[in-house]
């Protein structure tokens, strides 16, 4: 119920947005010497004559029904652009959770344990540092340091040109579909280059994930079950891991799920600097064409997503955790 | 200065005022001694000067373009270098400062207060009122901010005005959120009984009664925000969609320098150190701050 009218909501929002723009969408259509008759006529035909909530209404039904309208750049339905362009956004966001999961859980953990060492500090500030970190300036000096001096990584875009098309597309994600079709010479080249990107998305779910982890870690440290545990004899190793790391799992599936849903937004930034092709980008090119359907569309869709892995990670915690039900 | 310190500290208070003095004489005591706040805090006195006193900072014109100086290394005369127009980077970043200070501020004024009164209302009124204001804010919370903002720039047209309307439409639910929290625990208190039944109205209620303490909460959240303004700020400056050339806009002048960003690697790093330093900042000053003020939610002990 409440998950329905969230996404009442986000239609009610990018409706209005849609309806603020300074462009009149029919002068848009007829241009600026059409007669009053035409512009009349074709502002009938589009709708915009009837009261603002039938046009809402009928606004919801065509994206229920799937339909976005048309981009103006593209000329093609914006659904079908946007599905042709998320494939990419979730592959380097899931690349880039996977990371942060990686490294920030770990960092967490060893922070709360050694709390107020060096060590701690150190990880706080690391953290800090993903809070205060322009995404797209640390991709470009990614892109000077890895790409341009070291030549660690390939540049930007998804695969060199070179390689592009080789492959059938299956799902979509570049790395699933060279390892279908067997071909590892494109996935070794797609991994060099969607690895610079996804670290550095991996880096800013890293602050939060560390973060929380610390403190979630530091809550079940100074429960008595764990100096119970200490009084017989356990390792600090076995303590820390199998009996404080146990309960903490399920409020960080919360806290990875809304980490995720963050990173297909930061993604936005990124594919703009490196120029990868994904939602981001086609939302940055609609954006500077003007092309609202488009960027309604990509709104909508982002936005969705966003709330469906919220509501998801919600509900799985809830699954989870036996003190939930 | 030893007596004015006991007058600041003394247990028995002798008046309102000097309790309140003594209050945040102890807070700042309390904040002297977490060496990353001092940090931060100095870090936006800096900004503060830096932004107010920006000529006298500036060694050179911000704008004046001298095409014979163009993509100039860090050097004497040029700190930092100089951009593709010839212009001092170092002060572009001087004069840039008072852009980001003012657009800080400004979501800062517009989002808080609108986000606390939301907040306030909501919780203290309770029933349908409640219902239909949080059910607004949770909206707004449970969708993507950078993503909504710039919608609402492409919708609005691009400028440092729009920019700021837009990022204050997608930062008050948070304020909204603290503020009724803060309110449901102390509505049913006895002071806010006995002015009821002093006759004071709702209004009266809540605008001298409940914001004053919501006040802190808020504050700390808005410093712990600020980081996140400014990089939504930038990236809107570097999408072209925040303040316009020639004004020396952080986010901006990184998206110019993208073009050099191989050979004359300083035009767009420079400023993104800039962001780096003044939103550490703001994060150390409100970490501190979150510690002094407001313990019970600090995560840290």
């Amino acid at each position: 119920m409440t998950t329905a009218f969230t996404f009442l909501g986000l239609l009610a929002i990018t409706f209005f947005i849609g309806r603020v723009v300074p462009i009149d969408p029919v002068l848009a259509v007829v241009g600026d010497r059409a007669p009053q008759a035409v512009y009349e006529r074709v502002r009938e035909e589009m709708g915009l004559d009837r009261p603002l909530f039938v046009q809402f209404f009928s606004y919801v039904g065509d994206v229920l029904s799937g339909n976005f309208g048309m981009s103006v750049t593209t000329q093609r339905p914006v659904l079908d652009d946007l599905m042709q362009v998320f494939p990419a956004t979730l592959e380097m966001a899931t690349l880039g959770i996977i990371i942060g999961v990686a490294l920030g859980v770990p960092m967490g953990v060893i922070a709360a344990s050694r709390q107020g060492s060096l060590t701690d500090q150190a990880i706080r500030v690391v953290g800090l540092l993903g809070y205060s970190m322009p995404a797209f300036w640390l991709g470009l000096v990614g892109l000077l340091v890895f790409y341009a001096r070291l030549q660690w990584v390939a540049g930007p875009g998804r695969i060199d040109i070179f390689y592009d098309g080789l492959i059938p597309t299956a799902t979509g994600l570049m790395l699933v579909d060279s390892l279908v079709a067997g071909d590892l010479d494109v996935f070794w080249n797609a991994v060099s280059h969607i690895v610079l990107p996804a670290s550095i998305l991996g880096f800013f779910s890293l602050a939060y994930i560390a973060r929380m982890t610390r403190s979630f870690m530091l809550n079940q440290l100074g429960q008595e079950y764990v100096t119970t545990a200490r009084v017989k004899g356990v390792s600090e190793r076995a303590v820390i891991w199998r009996h404080a790391f146990r309960p903490i799992r399920v409020p960080l599936i919360t806290v990875v799920g809304l980490s995720y849903a963050g990173l297909l937004e930061g993604s936005v930034m990124i594919e703009t600097v490196f120029s990868w092709p994904g939602i981001g980008n086609y939302l940055t090119a609609a954006l500077f064409n003007a092309d609202m359907n488009a960027v309604l569309g990509a709104t909508l869709v982002i936005g969705a997503v966003f709330i469906v892995i919220n509501k998801v990670s919600d509900a799985l915690y809830r699954v989870l955790d036996p003190r939930a039900q | 200065m030893a007596t004015t310190r006991e007058w600041l500290l003394t247990e028995s208070p002798a008046s309102r005022l000097q309790a309140r003095l003594g209050r945040s004489y102890r807070m700042l005591l309390a904040l002297l001694r977490n060496p990353l706040a001092v940090l931060g805090a100095m870090i936006v006195l800096a900004l503060v000067i830096i932004a107010i006193f920006a000529p006298f900072f500036a060694t050179h014109s911000p704008y004046t373009v001298e095409l014979t100086d163009r993509l100039q290394p860090p050097s004497k005369e040029f700190w930092l270098g100089t951009d593709e127009l010839g212009r001092d980077i170092w002060s572009r970043l001087v004069f840039g400062a008072r852009i980001t200070l003012i657009i800080v501020v400004l979501v800062a004024a517009i989002a808080a207060p609108l986000g606390t009164i939301v907040g306030a209302v909501s919780g203290y009124l309770g029933g349908w009122a409640d219902r239909i204001l949080m059910g607004i804010t949770d909206i707004f919370l449970s969708m993507p901010k950078l993503i909504l903002a710039l919608a609402f720039v492409a919708a609005l047209g691009p400028g440092i005005e729009n920019a700021v309307i837009a990022i204050a439409i997608t930062s008050w639910p948070a304020y909204a959120r603290i503020a009724r929290a803060e309110t449901l625990t102390i509505r049913n208190c006895e002071f806010i009984f006995a002015a009821r039944l002093q006759g004071a109205s709702a209004a009266r209620i809540i605008v001298r009664h409940i914001l004053p303490l919501c006040s802190s909460s808020v504050i700390i959240r808005v410093t712990l925000d600020m980081a996140g303004i400014i990089l939504t700020a930038a990236g809107l400056g570097f999408l072209g969609l925040g303040a316009q050339p020639p004004l020396p806009e952080w986010g901006a002048m990184i998206s110019r320098g993208r073009a050099f960003i191989l050979d004359q690697w300083w035009v767009a790093t420079m400023p993104g150190f800039a962001i780096v330093i003044v939103s550490l900042g703001f994060c150390f000053l409100g970490d501190g701050l979150r510690d002094v003020l407001d313990p019970k939610s600090g995560n840290s002990q």
